[in-house]
């Protein structure tokens, strides 16, 4: 049974010229521990797939389900990421990680008790994606990458089952994307949380994915599948191989397709 | 790097003395009846003569001018919080308090007289009337404009409206919030003053109608020596307070 199922899942917003359908007849599955990019033209309503999963906001029609019960109201233990880092800039790095904890049951009764053993948590977290030390400054004492990274922590830190990433790498230079690449994949490597990654950038997705979905011009439906069977882990040398050049290659195309 | 006379420390210092050796001199150079601009020299030594009354006085007005300010912070704090808080309270009261602000508060000194006679209370009302508008709009504004994304962050996470408030809302509005002090306490003091102006017995501008009907045009201006000097030192307090409590708006390049 999949981890997130949309079925003839639509979504209309309400604007002042009447409604606006973002999606339509979405029909999506991922499986749990599955690594899901979502990619698709600006405006095409991968946002509003990411609202609808995390239960931010109710489909007009069909049905959400996410691990195994129908969404009805936000989802209380999604990481969630985006392109700008949003990290609090009162609040030290450590004390911008500790912020899902403090909200989050069952951390958030337990936070006080065991703050040593959770800033330990946060410690080895930032050691993994590179930022070891980097606890006691300030989010504008950062670079935007290592930002991104902490952004990346805060989605993590209190181990969810699902990672919601909306273009979370899209403001970054070249080379900081394809660092943050392999902190992704890292990351998921160790955990295995299930992931949806909504990115614009293809390499990006074949680089991550197991499963590639294509969506189409607004309003939004899925339109191609690709299974990306690259070998893991993999490297970022892989981009130059024919196979992964082929996918983006196709992708390219269908992307493309869909514009028009 | 070379190390000169520091101009930028001495600069204020320099123009306030520069103000005043130019006003001396005016008055001197164009020999100026001092009923009409007395010169520095007689302000201060006037001032020394009635530092009993001004000093009485300038309490009188400070205690006015805190107490009103005071009820602002606390009703300014309430209303912002509950504006910022609901987009239906914003819709209900916004228009209300805008037209409230556009009424000058000189025009509302004769009914708090006629509700509570001459004296302190309408200096305090009139005080608390003019300054809580910048809180109230500060302290909404900083709740208001919450970036939705981390909004979105933080109820993926099972985070109540109470909590998103207490966690990011009301700490991203203190900076907004002790910017607003500093120009409430200034117009606070302005409130008072007028009030008193026009109906008091005592306090600095109770101070400076007296001293001119009795034609004492130096003790007038040292009344307003004494009002910049009140002023002056509640903005330096305000602003020293918002430096302590928001520096990170301040290093973040947030602007307040
Ligand atoms: N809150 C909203 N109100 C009205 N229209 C919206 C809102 N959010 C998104 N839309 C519209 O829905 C469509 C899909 O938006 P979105 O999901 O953000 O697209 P994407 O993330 O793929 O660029 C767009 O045309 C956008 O204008
Ligand atoms: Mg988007």
């Amino acid at each position: 049974m999949a981890f997130v199922r949309l079925e003839k899942t639509a979504l209309s917003y309400p604007t002042r010229d009447g409604e606006v359908a973002a999606l339509e007849d979405a029909d999506l599955a991922v499986q749990a521990g599955e690594f899901t990019a979502v990619v698709g033209p600006s405006g095409c309503g991968k946002s509003t797939l990411m609202r609808l999963v995390t239960g931010l906001r109710p489909p007009t029609r069909g049905h959400v389900f996410v691990d195994g019960r129908e969404v009805a109201g936000p989802l209380k233990f999604v990481g969630m990421a985006f392109q700008n880092a949003t990290l609090l800039p009162w609040r030290t790095v450590t004390q911008n990680l500790l912020l899902p904890l403090e909200i989050v049951e069952p951390h958030r009764s337990k936070l006080r008790r065991e703050k040593k053993a959770y800033i330990e948590k946060t410690e080895h977290l930032l050691e993994t994606v590179g930022l070891a030390g980097f606890g006691a400054k300030y989010p504008w004492e950062l670079s935007g990458g290592m930002q991104q990274r902490v952004s990346l922590c805060r989605a993590l830190i209190h181990e969810p089952k699902l990672l919601m990433l909306d273009e979370p790498f899209a403001a970054l230079d070249a080379f900081t994307r394809e660092e943050l690449w392999c902190v992704l994949r890292d990351l998921w490597e160790e955990q295995r949380f299930t992931v949806i990654l909504v990115t614009h950038d293809l390499r990006e997705a074949v680089f991550l994915a197991d499963t590639i979905h294509v969506m189409s011009a607004r309003p939004g439906r899925f339109l191609h599948r690709h299974t990306i069977d690259l070998p893991r882990p993999r490297d970022l040398e892989i981009c130059y191989a024919p196979a992964f050049v082929d996918v983006v290659h196709q992708l390219r195309h269908q992307v493309a397709g869909v514009r028009r | 790097m070379r190390r000169g006379v520091p101009w930028e420390t001495l600069a204020p210092w320099l123009v306030t003395i520069g103000l005043f050796v130019g006003w001396e001199g005016a008055c001197r150079l164009f020999a100026i009846p001092s009923y009409v601009l007395p010169p520095p020299s007689l302000v201060f030594s006037e001032m020394w003569v009635f530092r009993e009354a001004l000093w009485k006085n300038s309490l009188v007005t400070l205690w006015t001018t805190v107490a009103g300010f005071a009820l602002a912070v606390g009703f300014g704090l309430v209303l912002g919080i509950a504006i910022g808080w609901s987009r239906t309270i914003y819709a209900g009261l916004y228009p209300v308090m805008v037209g409230f602000n556009a009424v000058p508060k000189v025009a509302v000194v004769p009914i708090l007289v006629l509700w509570f006679g001459i004296g302190e209370i309408p200096a305090i009302l009139t005080a608390f009337l003019i300054s809580f508008f910048p809180i109230v709009v500060n302290v909404a504004t900083g709740l208001a404009t919450l970036e939705p994304e981390l909004e979105d962050v933080l109820r993926a996470l099972g985070a109540k409206k109470l909590d998103i408030m207490l966690k990011v809302g009301i700490p991203r509005s203190l900076p907004y919030f002790f910017g607003a002090l500093k120009v409430a306490i200034t117009l606070a003091f302005v409130g008072s003053v007028v009030s008193e102006t026009v109906a008091a017995n005592a306090g600095v501008g109770h101070l400076l109608l007296s001293a001119q009907a009795n034609f004492e045009v130096p003790l007038v201006f040292g009344g307003l020596v004494a009002l910049a000097v009140l002023g002056i030192g509640m903005y330096a307090i305000f602003a020293v307070l918002e430096r302590r409590m928001a520096g990170w708006a301040f290093r973040s390049g947030m602007n307040a």
